[in-house]
């Protein structure tokens, strides 16, 4: 019989998680621009030079996006329930189940992220051993779960900005918030370029993981043999996972 | 997994392996991505259907149905001694924001102006300026907050509406859930829910920067209620009433939520 090598690696609870937040966080970002467009103040530039405004005319016109507020408030007051507690669960799960360990950053990680970093602009060879992400994946993933809980609270502190005047305060004001939440808003979306362009480059085995859980691997005859061997932890340490993953 | 086995898992530095026949791994395979799929399309035909529901007061009934849900929680959940931020006269703007002038047509005679009090049908009473002025007067300075997502620091006056309510004996009538306003032409009107009406910050304004309201403000009398967005500051007062059930809405009528609550 045909012999294939699976190596698990998203549980089904995350492949979940990281699904249902696709679509949803798609509808925020979507139904918040057609919030933004009301009142559509914001660009980069300096003085009278605007290099980039939040955003073009053509942009809206051609997504439709103009005159839509109350619509985009609707969704926007509906889909963030789904957001939040999606969130909510995904986060506890990480802690509850201890697959944190695998994403959130430890002491070498800072340092490794910029091997990552160099390997991946094709400066230098070779990777550090690294467990399911490694230390560029572990920062960007922890990032964006806080990213989310940002999304929340400036959200929360615009959403109702006089009960929760102390949270207003604290980001910094009404206006302020309104900026932070939509900052936060950018960065997912360039979060999303670079990941998908990553996923992309990382090739089907790796996408396929966060469908099925696991990434397939050929058994080569001399592969089957190590494998029937008791595997002793001081061997596994030196085990290096040398795809990349995304 | 097991909790014996994830904890095997983590003090390894690799993720686990298994050798498997090639027929399950690919079945394996085959289910998860129908699953998928199925999700994918699922989502899709939502969006679809969403989109089919009858409106409820322009937008789709399941929105609309979440957002009465959410006006419950936040009704509930917040009680009616949370003060909105108060600012220092210096930081109030001189320019201040013109948006909307639904209710304000030209045909309006000032000098004819009463306030007109409904305390239930057919049981109206008038009031006017003067007995208005010769209330208590109270200044707020506070951030006003558009719909739209701009705000703008603003210093009004004119007398809390709750104190309006304990000259004229309204207690009872304020039992009821809601209190709607009209302008005197009845081309814009709102309804409130009681609870925000009587909030120690909510005005019956009839003063903007240190001076009577001008015309475009809403002259002679207006909602000042920062717990709201600016489009339940309705201008130019002409009808006040009082109703267990929700009072007619400009905005709400347009897609907008009812309780517009900050």
């Amino acid at each position: 019989m045909r012999q294939k090598k699976i190596i698990k690696k998203h549980p089904l609870a995350i492949r979940w998680f990281h699904w249902i937040n696709f679509p949803v966080l798609g509808v925020m970002i979507w139904s918040g621009m057609l919030i933004y467009w009301a009142n559509d103040v914001y660009r980069l530039g300096w003085g009278d030079t605007t290099v980039l405004k939040f955003f073009p005319d053509s942009f809206n016109k051609a997504l439709n996006i103009p005159f839509r507020l109350a619509e985009g408030m609707s969704l926007h007051f509906v889909f963030m329930w789904l957001f939040a507690i999606n969130g909510v669960i995904y986060f506890s799960y990480l802690l509850f189940s201890k697959e944190y360990k695998l994403i959130f950053p430890n002491k070498k990680s800072l340092k490794q992220a910029w091997l990552v970093v160099l390997h991946d602009l094709h400066i230098k060879k070779g990777l550090p051993p690294q467990k399911k992400y490694n230390a560029a994946q572990r920062i960007a993933y922890t990032g964006v779960i806080f990213m989310g809980l940002g999304s929340l609270l400036t959200g929360l502190a615009i959403f109702k900005p006089v009960q929760f005047n102390w949270l207003c305060a604290v980001l910094g004001g009404y206006e302020w918030a309104r900026a932070e939440h939509f900052i936060l808003t950018v960065l997912f979306t360039l979060f999303f370029l670079v990941h998908i362009i990553q996923v992309a480059l990382a090739g089907w085995n790796n996408f396929a993981a966060m469908v099925r859980g696991f990434e397939i691997k050929n058994v080569v005859p001399s592969q089957e043999k190590e494998m029937a061997a008791p595997v002793d932890d001081e061997k596994a340490n030196h085990q290096i996972i040398t795809n990349e993953n995304a | 997994m097991t909790k014996k086995q994830t904890i095997k898992l983590l003090r390894m530095k690799t993720l686990e392996e298994k050798t498997v026949s090639a027929k399950y791994a690919i079945n394996r395979s085959v289910v998860s991505f129908w699953v998928f799929n199925l999700f994918a399309l699922g989502f899709l035909f939502f969006w679809i259907w969403l989109y089919k529901q009858p409106q409820d007061n322009a937008a789709p009934a399941p929105l609309r149905t979440v957002l009465k849900t959410n006006e419950k929680i936040f009704t509930s959940l917040f009680g009616n001694n949370r003060l909105a931020k108060t600012f220092p006269l210096k930081d109030a703007v001189v320019k201040v924001r013109v948006n909307g002038d639904a209710g304000m047509g030209d045909n309006f005679d000032a000098t004819k102006w009463k306030l007109q009090v409904a305390r239930s049908a057919g049981d109206t009473f008038y009031v006017t300026m003067d007995e208005i002025k010769a209330l208590p007067k109270t200044d707020i300075i506070f951030d006003f907050k558009c719909i739209e997502g701009w705000s703008q620091v603003t210093h009004w006056a004119g007398v809390k509406f709750s104190d309006f309510v304990k000259k004229y004996h309204l207690e009872q009538e304020s039992q009821l859930k809601y209190v709607g306003l009209n302008t005197p032409d009845k081309k814009y009107y709102v309804g409130i829910d009681t609870k925000s009406i009587l909030h120690p910050q909510t005005l019956l304004c009839y003063e903007m920067n240190g001076a009577p309201l001008p015309m475009n403000q809403g002259y002679p009398l207006r909602l000042v209620i920062p717990v709201k967005y600016g489009v339940k500051h309705i201008k130019r007062i002409g009808t006040i009433f009082f109703s267990d059930t929700q009072p007619p809405d400009y905005w709400y009528e347009q897609g907008y939520d009812y309780y517009g609550g900050l």
